[in-house]
């Protein structure tokens, strides 16, 4: 489980989530290991978000804003 | 899919005008609707007839390099998104066998019963938007286009570097599949020229040209890639920066005339002839070919315009005039995009508005007698009830299905906490899947509802209308984004994909079970414009607000209206600008709807979209007053001046001067040109360089108009244009021809050798090197024009009142510059004219038009609605420190004085849901509709629980 990291991403409906449904459309391939919360504006993520992530066993935290 | 899914609107697919009768306001017409051979309101798009089609044709999306069947949809967003019957391909239609696609259909869509027939429609207006047709590559045999498969056209090219296209986005050559090493662009196919019988420029080649070769690019750094080029015409907003960084990228540019393109039969490589500018004869061999055909007139436009009764222009375009950009010669019949002539994305979009204000307008009398709008069931209050959530989960054919275990993820949805049920569809989207998630919620008594599918940025208002159907608030559902950011990123890892899918539907029901029914608060709209510029554009958008019947005030900073229509005394068209400026400002000086305030300027505006605050320094009799005014849009027409250089003796020598001081002495006999007078123009003056590096568009055709005038006043004037690429886009073309024959003598110069002036006893002596025979011409010039760029008004008052923001060359930007080429990046306010950049007459009056027609919609709706996804605060625990009010980036919360303490107050027009607020808060007062501190640490926490299933909670 060392090399498969899970990673929680945090990103703006406007920009970078939008961005990763062009990589969709595109068929951009890229690993699997990102679970996505979709927020209105990457200026939303209270610090607490963050830290509650990695509480929750993220290994790491992905802002797209 | 809007426009499909709007009840005011109906498609006719498939279908061609016959007959026009009546008048503007009142039209009879006769429409021939072929039959599809299938029933659109039963067919759900899933597929199986076209399964089980034996017949497989050249696919027209795929510019037949892939193939279709004989029953197929011409491209998954087509709308209606019902298949279609082929009628010349079907073996049933064709030979009475088969009908597979018959048997297939399940629910009896294919019916080969469907006649031809003819309806008849009543209309108040009609607007044509019929498009173009690329030009035939046969028509040309020098480009040996059927001789080598690997000689594509643009549009066949768009498709190859497509990631939806027949390779799949790899850049390969049709020939042997193989990935070419070079390529080449050949531009001016089929246009600009006497053989193709299309004299006119198509005005968007270059631009895709440069578009493709960095695409390409993009998917293959080590392209080898040449485009072919007359004059590279990369006029409009940006599209400048765009052709440097081609150069930059690599992309080799040559200058030059093709004259030969030879396939090898062998290695099937193309060997390229050209003439290069220095006159020597060069070829060039390469594996791939590309040539961005011209655009031109469809081969139905005399039918049309044989049924509609309008005139066409001698190319067979739909013909207008230049003050009427967008009226067809018969009243009541407006025109927009492709089939007015060639032109780019933002102009068709920017048109089909301003047609549509022009059918608004005449209409407008019988507003809102016609239109039907959506009825929703009262909403269940489920705030009493236990969670009931649902899960249906979506295969999109096999676009999800074909790489995510979709049952596994709806077994798995089943057992979470408080799911009640989980299905799936074969597309969630489809009607009849619709009807079954709307039963579903009924009959189960959900009161949650989480789709697991595409996008919610495409989707999400689809099934939020569906759970407003089953009469639940559209705020009780929840999407996943199993495709884009799932199925299709991971297509080669299917066990991974599914894990992740599965746990994108547990975060989802975790939100799902803290998501509340919400309001969606409206603001009335005060039903007045404000319009800033009193020019051609500004006075055009206020005829056009006063037409619809709304009231406006238009603000001009100087004391009279017209702008730099008053430097403007004749056209290339012929027509005369001064006798059409004194009737539109005599209109609007006249209209009582229209309220004018010149020597005006903005002191401050306040508010927002539907409801500003203006206040305005006027002179008011014979002072300067302040005036308060209410509206509830901003058009921005503050226009463009011309940049006065300090370079080639201008303001030094009184026989220097700019493109349009020209003009006004030409028109008032101040300067008249004698029979061995020299005139010289330089193009590009503090234009494509340092100083300003976009290219203002219009200086071109301003310089070919000028040059035609002392033509026409005295032949015998020797006039020289000295330019880097001649941008007569369009239909101007022609008179960049004229010019030519009529002796106008044009000189190219480079960037790095710029002409020079000097006095030499008492005269100007202009020296240039001719890239033709590289040598330096001199010549004696009684007069130097310089065609400089067009700028921006500078205006700081303005700017601290109303930041809207600019591109860095100071021109206003749009929100979207393809799709909203009219709306700024703030809500209720709409630029046009030469503020968003230089434009033409017609090109100003459309977008003009364009903005009134958006500001209109709001203005006649009356209110705006805010989206539930908006903050609000909960004054008990607001402790007033104010730290929201200082971090909101849209003035979206003021403190107010609650009794002793200040309260954060919400201001819910202006509130884009950004929760910058909510994260900000202290006391966490601030709650955001639809993305709580709840929801999202509900996500959070049910990303790290594994097992978040109903066994589990028992514990």
């Amino acid at each position: 489980m060392v090399n498969e990291p899970k990673i929680l991403g945090f990103l703006c409906h406007w920009c970078c989530y939008a961005a990763a449904d062009a990589a969709g459309v595109a068929r951009f391939q890229y690993p699997p290991n990102i679970r996505v919360i979709r927020v209105m504006c990457a200026g939303r993520i209270d610090p607490l978000f963050i830290l509650d992530g990695f509480l929750n066993g993220a290994d790491g935290i992905f802002v797209g804003g | 899919m809007e426009a499909g899914r709007s009840p005011n609107i109906e498609i006719i697919a498939n279908a061609e005008l016959q007959e026009v009768s009546g008048s503007a306001g009142d039209f009879r017409v006769k429409i021939l609707r072929r039959p599809r051979y299938v029933d659109v309101t039963k067919c759900t798009g899933c597929g199986v007839c076209s399964q089980y089609c034996p017949v497989i044709i050249p696919d027209p999306h795929d510019q037949n390099l892939s193939g279709k069947k004989a029953i197929d949809i011409l491209y998954t967003q087509a709308v209606p998104s019902a298949y279609f019957v082929d009628s010349d391909y079907c073996l049933f239609l064709n030979k009475q066998e088969c009908k597979q696609c018959t048997r297939a259909c399940q629910i009896g869509a294919v019916n080969f019963d469907q006649k031809p027939e003819v309806v008849d429609y009543q209309v108040g207006a009609i607007i044509l938007t019929t498009g173009f047709k690329e030009f035939d590559p046969d028509r040309i045999s020098a480009y040996h286009y059927n001789d080598s498969p690997n000689i594509v056209t643009g549009l066949e090219f768009e498709r190859i570097s497509s990631a939806s296209g027949p390779y799949m986005g790899k850049i390969q050559r049709p020939s042997d599949l193989k990935k070419p090493e070079r390529i080449a662009f050949i531009l001016c196919a089929g246009s600009r020229s006497s053989v193709s019988g299309n004299s006119y420029c198509s005005s968007v080649c270059c631009k895709y040209a440069v578009k493709d070769a960095i695409v390409a690019l993009e998917h293959e750094p080590d392209l080898d890639i040449t485009i072919f080029f007359i004059d590279m015409r990369m006029h409009g907003k940006g599209l400048e920066n765009f052709y440097e960084r081609a150069k930059e990228s690599g992309v080799k540019f040559i200058r030059s005339r093709v004259s030969d393109v030879k396939p090898d039969s062998h290695t099937e490589d193309i060997t390229v002839k050209y003439i290069a500018e220095d006159s020597s004869l060069q070829e060039e061999t390469f594996n791939l070919i590309i040539l961005p055909m011209g655009l031109e007139a469809s081969h139905g436009n005399f039918a049309l315009a044989r049924a509609t009764g309008i005139d066409l222009n001698q190319y067979g375009f739909c013909r207008t005039g230049l003050f009427h950009p967008l009226s067809c010669t018969r009243e009541g019949i407006y025109v927009a995009g492709g089939f007015r002539g060639p032109m780019a994305l933002p102009d068709t979009v920017t048109q089909a508005s301003g047609a549509a204000v022009c059918a608004a307008e005449l209409l407008f009398p019988a507003r809102r007698t016609l239109i039907s709008e959506k009825q929703f069931p009262e909403e269940r209050s489920v705030e009493e009830e236990n969670l009931r959530i649902g899960v249906f989960v979506c295969n999109c054919g096999k676009n999800i299905n074909g790489v995510v275990d979709v049952p596994e993820v709806k077994k798995y949805a089943a057992r979470l906490t408080d799911v009640v049920m989980s299905a799936d569809n074969l597309y969630s989207c489809s009607e009849d899947a619709q009807r079954l998630i709307k039963e579903t919620i009924v009959r189960e008594k959900l009161n949650r509802v989480v789709i697991a599918a595409c996008t919610p940025r495409t989707h999400e208002p689809l099934f939020q209308e569906t759970t407003r159907e089953a009469g639940l608030n559209k705020c009780l559902v929840e999407m996943v984004n199993i495709r884009d950011q799932c199925s299709w990123v991971h297509a080669h890892e299917k066990a991974e994909a599914t894990k992740k899918a599965k746990d994108l539907v547990r975060m989802a029901v975790a939100k799902a079970r803290l998501i509340q029914a919400l309001d969606e608060p409206v603001i009335d709209v005060v039903p007045k414009g404000l319009i800033i510029g009193g020019g051609l554009a500004g006075m055009t958008a206020a005829l056009s607000l006063a037409d619809q019947g709304f009231e406006s005030f238009l603000i001009e900073k100087t004391g009279q209206l017209g702008g730099n229509l008053h430097n403007i005394h004749y056209t290339l068209e012929g027509e005369d600008p001064q006798d059409y400026l004194k009737q539109v400002v005599d209109l609007v000086r006249e209209h009582k709807l229209i309220q004018v305030f010149t020597e005006a300027e903005i002191e401050s505006v306040n508010g927002f979209v539907g409801n500003f605050q203006t206040a305005i320094n006027t002179l008011q009799g014979s002072e300067k007053k302040i005036v308060e005014l209410q509206h509830g849009i901003i058009i921005i027409a503050t226009g463009a001046v011309s940049f006065r250089p300090d370079e080639y003796m201008y303001g030094k020598n009184d026989h220097v001067m700019l493109q349009h001081e020209l003009e006004g002495q030409l028109a008032s006999s101040r300067f008249v040109p004698g029979d061995k007078d020299s005139v010289v123009m330089i193009q590009c003056v503090g234009s494509r360089d340092d100083k300003h590096r976009y290219c203002s568009s219009i200086c071109c055709s301003m310089a070919v108009k000028n040059a035609l005038k002392i033509k026409e006043i005295n032949p015998s004037t020797n006039v020289y244009i000295l330019y880097r690429d001649m941008r007569t886009y369009g239909f101007h073309e022609d008179y960049y021809v004229q010019a030519r024959k009529q002796g106008v003598v044009f000189i190219r110069y480079d960037r790095n050798y710029k002409p020079e002036v000097a006095e030499v006893d008492g005269r100007l002596q202009v020296t240039v090197r001719d890239l033709l025979i590289n040598k330096d011409v001199v010549v004696d010039a009684r007069l130097l024009a310089l065609s400089t760029a067009i700028v921006p008004q500078k205006d700081d008052i303005l700017e601290r009142a109303l930041p809207v923001p600019r591109s860095e060359d100071g021109f206003f930007l749009e929100s979207h510059v393809q799709l909203k080429p009219v709306d700024s990046y703030l809500d209720g306010i709409y630029i046009c004219g030469m503020a968003q950049f230089p434009k033409t007459i017609d090109e100003a009056i459309a977008q003009a038009k364009a903005a009134a027609s958006k500001a209109g919609i709001l203005l006649a709706r009356g209110y705006v609605k805010a989206e539930p996804v908006i903050s609000s605060c909960d004054p008990d625990i607001c402790v007033g420190c104010g730290i929201c009010e200082y971090f909101c980036p849209y003035n979206a919360i003021k403190m107010k004085k609650v009794g002793k303490r200040k309260k954060a107050e919400i201001i819910t027009a202006a509130c884009k849901g950004c929760g910058v607020c909510a994260s900000y808060c202290p006391t966490r007062a601030i709650s955001m509709g639809r993305f709580t501190d709840d929801q999202i640490v509900a996500q959070i926490e049910a990303f790290g629980e594994t097992v978040m299933v109903k066994e589990q909670k028992a514990w």
